[in-house]
């Protein structure tokens, strides 16, 4: 998995390029808290190129989601395809997370 | 005339290993002929999860410790065994419910129950504690 970044306003945009899994998670993670560290609270990960995620990968977004939301920010979620989104309706994980069907109409919710 | 295909490996307790060995047991199910759906979340997504497990609660992550993935696949169904070094444990007593209210905002607890979720059967193998069994039938 590799991640690909930019800044959209105040909004960071993540974008993953393959699977979100157990041995890359911490990758994402890292990326992120370092940007919350320089004052980011708005972020948008972009799943238009990965296929699928495991549960550690869900566990970061949702640890990731609360830090953010606890500093009156967001993580939000777009492009998800139907296997991701199985994925978050077997946890649960849809009714925690904004989902949008693009890039650009998560950047326009926040 | 129904054939199985076998699939037999072992590696370090790596977690930079998992991607491929799952792309070879997808592969063998797609030969065949399993449907589109299970090859592209039922499939990685619980063998992600099964060693994963083995790799970290079973091995520790210690990479002098080895996992065994052997997988037998066939126009009925797809078996997998997943074998790590560790003592074991009770997939029962380890299975909690991640998305009740007080659970879901947890960042852990979601992998047995993906597992369970995704495939038709998991169980621990009988007189092998440290052996999880993965069952899922072709459709």
């Amino acid at each position: 998995m590799t991640l690909d970044a930019s800044t959209h306003g105040d909004v960071l945009v993540i974008a993953l390029h393959g699977q979100l899994i157990v041995g890359n998670r911490q990758a994402l993670k890292q990326r992120v808290l370092d940007d919350i560290e320089g004052g980011t609270r708005k972020v948008v990960v972009d799943f238009a190129n990965t296929g699928y995620i495991d549960s550690s990968g869900l566990g970061v977004l949702v640890s990731l989601a609360k830090r953010l939301r606890e500093l009156g920010g967001d993580l939000r979620l777009a492009n998800l395809n139907a296997d991701l989104r199985t994925l978050f309706e077997l946890t649960k994980l849809d009714s925690l997370f904004q989902i949008a069907e693009s890039r650009e109409q998560a950047l326009a919710s926040f | 005339m129904m054939s199985t295909a076998a699939l037999d490996f072992r590696v370090p307790s790596d977690l930079a290993q998992i991607e491929a060995i799952v792309a070879q047991v997808v592969h063998r199910c797609r030969e065949c002929r399993f449907d589109a759906r299970l090859l592209s979340l039922n499939v990685p997504v619980a063998l992600t999860e099964a060693i994963a497990n083995a790799m970290v609660r079973g091995n520790g992550e210690d990479v002098a410790k080895e996992v065994r993935v052997r997988a037998e696949v066939s126009e009925v169904r797809l078996v997998i065994e997943v074998e790590d070094e560790g003592a074991g444990f009770d997939l029962d007593a380890c299975c909690v419910d991640p998305t009740t209210p007080e659970r879901l905002e947890r960042e852990d607890g979601r992998g047995l129950f993906l597992m369970r979720a995704l495939m038709d059967e998991v169980v621990r193998v009988e007189g092998a504690a440290n052996v999880v069994r993965l069952t899922l039938r072709r459709r």
